[in-house]
C-alpha cells in the first residue's frame, strides 16, 4: 500500500532529470535568457549603480517569472507525443507522486539554477550586499511555487502546446508571487524586515504543494479524455 | 467459485461528434485466452483499446473485471494489465535499457532487463540513445516491456507493425507462452498469425437500425 501512495515520485524524478541532462537546450535556454537579458538592462537602461539598485528586485523577479514560463510549456507535452502520458495515466497509483516528480525535477533544472546564479545578477545591478541571502531565498521558495502553478497551466493547454493561452492563463496566479517575491527584496534593501514577505512565499509553497497537483491531475485526464 | 473470465465487455458503444464509431461490442475473455481485434483501417480498433484502458469514458455498455465493474476495482484491473500502443512511451533521448527500465514494474532486476533486451535483440544497442533506432528497433523497445511486466491482462495495439519477420516471430511466441501461462490477451492486427490460434472478433461500422 506504501506504494501506492509514494510509488512513482522517485522514477519520474529520476527520469525527468535524466532527460534535461541529455537534451541540454531545454536546460540552457531559460538560464541564457535569464542572463542575457539581466546583461542587456545596464547597457539599455544606464550603468549608474544607484539607479540600477532601485530597479534590482523588481527585474530579477520579472527575468525569473519569464525563464519559468517558458521553460514550463513543454513539461506535458513532449510525453503526451510519445505516449509516455498515457503510461503514466495508466498506473494504479495515485497519480500525484509521479506528477509531484516531474514538477520537482523541473524545478531543478529551471529554478534552483536560477537562485544559485541571482547573486552573479545582483552584482550586475549593483543590488547591495545585505539583500542577496533575502534574493535567494525568496527565489528558492518563489521559483517552486512558479513551477506547481505553471504546471496546471501546462497540463490544461493539452494536447497543444501552451503558448500565449498559458501566458494568460498562468500570468494571474503569478502576480502574488512576483509582488511578495520583489517585496522581500526590496524589504531588505531597505533595511525593513524581510521576513514577513518572504513568509507569505512560504505560504504560497504550502498551498500550492497541496492544491497544484489535484489541479495538474485533473487536467492530464482532462486531456486523454477530451 | 473461482472466476474464469476475466474480462466482460457488454454491449460497448462510443459516441464522438455525434457519430457512433462502431457496432456495440460484447465479447467474454476468459484466462488463457486471446482476441484478435480485426477491422478496417479506421473502424475504431484504437478507440477501442482506449475504453478498455479507460483513457476515454464509454457512451454506452458495461465493462467487467474478472466480473466486477471497472469503477469498483480501478486499482486491482490498472495494476493487472499491459497496454502497447501505437505511441508506446519511449522516450527517445533515453537509451535502450533506461527505456526498459523506467517503464519496468520498481521490482525488475538488471538481469530481467537484460534477458529481455537479449531476447529483442537489441543487446548491443543498450546504452544507445533510442532516436539512433530504427522504427522497429523503437517498436522493440517497446515490445520488450512484455518480458518484464507480471499483468495476466494484455491489450497490443498492433503488436506487429513495423516488426521485420523474426520480431513478428518473437512477438507471438511471447504471446503464446503468455497464454499458457494462464494469461490473457486481446490485440489488433492486420495480419494472420502463423504459430497461434486467437479467436477473432471484427470490428463493423455501426448500422443505422430502421
Amino acid at each position: 500500500m506504501s506504494n501506492f501512495i509514494s510509488g512513482g515520485f522517485k522514477a519520474y524524478l529520476y527520469r525527468d532529470l535524466l532527460l534535461s541532462v541529455r537534451d541540454k537546450t531545454d536546460l540552457v535556454k531559460p538560464l541564457i535568457f535569464f542572463l542575457l537579458i539581466a546583461a542587456l538592462v545596464p547597457l539599455a537602461i544606464a550603468p549608474e549603480a544607484q539607479r540600477l539598485a532601485k530597479l534590482a528586485p523588481g527585474l530579477i523577479w520579472m527575468l525569473a517569472v519569464l525563464a519559468t514560463m517558458l521553460s514550463i510549456e513543454r513539461l506535458f507535452s513532449d510525453d503526451l507525443n510519445d505516449g509516455s502520458l498515457e503510461q503514466m495515466l495508466l498506473s494504479p497509483n495515485l497519480l500525484i507522486m509521479p506528477v509531484l516528480g516531474k514538477v520537482t525535477a523541473h524545478w531543478l533544472v529551471i529554478g534552483l539554477p536560477l537562485t544559485l546564479l541571482s547573486p552573479v545578477i545582483g552584482i550586475w545591478f549593483s543590488l547591495p550586499s545585505v539583500a542577496v541571502i533575502p534574493m535567494m531565498l525568496s527565489l528558492v521558495l518563489g521559483t517552486a511555487v512558479l513551477s506547481l502553478i505553471g504546471a496546471v497551466g501546462a497540463a490544461l493547454t493539452l494536447p497543444r502546446q501552451g503558448g500565449v493561452l498559458l501566458a494568460l492563463l498562468v500570468m494571474p496566479l503569478y502576480m502574488p508571487v512576483l509582488i511578495f517575491g520583489s517585496a522581500t527584496i526590496q524589504s531588505a534593501v531597505d533595511g525593513l524586515n524581510w521576513i514577513g514577505p518572504l513568509a507569505m512565499l512560504a505560504a504560497f509553497l504550502a498551498i500550492a504543494i497541496a492544491l497544484c497537483p489535484l489541479a495538474i491531475t485533473a487536467g492530464l485526464r482532462l486531456a486523454k479524455n477530451g | 467459485m473461482a472466476v474464469k473470465n476475466i474480462l466482460k465487455v457488454e454491449n460497448l458503444a462510443f459516441v464522438r461528434n455525434d457519430l457512433v464509431q462502431f457496432e456495440p461490442i460484447s465479447f467474454v475473455l476468459s484466462l488463457g485466452e486471446s482476441l484478435h481485434l480485426e477491422g478496417a483501417n479506421g473502424s475504431g480498433k484504437t478507440t477501442f483499446f482506449q475504453l478498455l484502458i479507460g483513457m476515454l469514458q464509454p457512451s454506452a455498455g458495461k465493462l467487467y473485471f474478472r466480473d466486477q465493474l471497472f469503477k469498483d476495482c480501478r486499482f486491482e484491473y490498472l495494476s493487472d494489465i499491459l497496454f502497447i500502443g501505437h505511441q508506446a512511451g519511449v522516450k527517445s533521448a533515453l537509451s535502450v535499457e533506461e527505456n526498459l527500465r523506467w517503464m519496468s514494474p520498481d521490482n525488475t532486476t538488471p538481469k530481467q532487463i537484460t534477458l529481455a533486451l537479449k531476447a529483442v535483440e537489441l543487446a548491443h544497442y543498450a546504452n544507445i540513445p533510442c532516436h539512433n533506432l530504427s522504427a522497429g528497433q523503437h517498436r522493440r523497445v517497446a515490445l520488450a516491456r512484455l518480458m518484464t511486466s507480471n499483468a495476466s491482462l494484455w491489450y497490443l495495439d498492433e503488436p506487429f507493425a513495423a516488426l521485420d519477420k523474426q520480431g513478428v516471430d518473437f512477438i507471438e511466441s511471447c504471446m503464446q507462452n503468455h497464454l499458457e501461462k494462464g494469461g490473457s490477451i486481446v490485440f489488433s492486427s492486420h495480419q494472420d498469425l502463423a504459430k497461434m490460434a486467437a479467436r477473432r472478433y471484427k470490428l463493423t461500422p455501426f448500422q443505422e437500425q430502421s
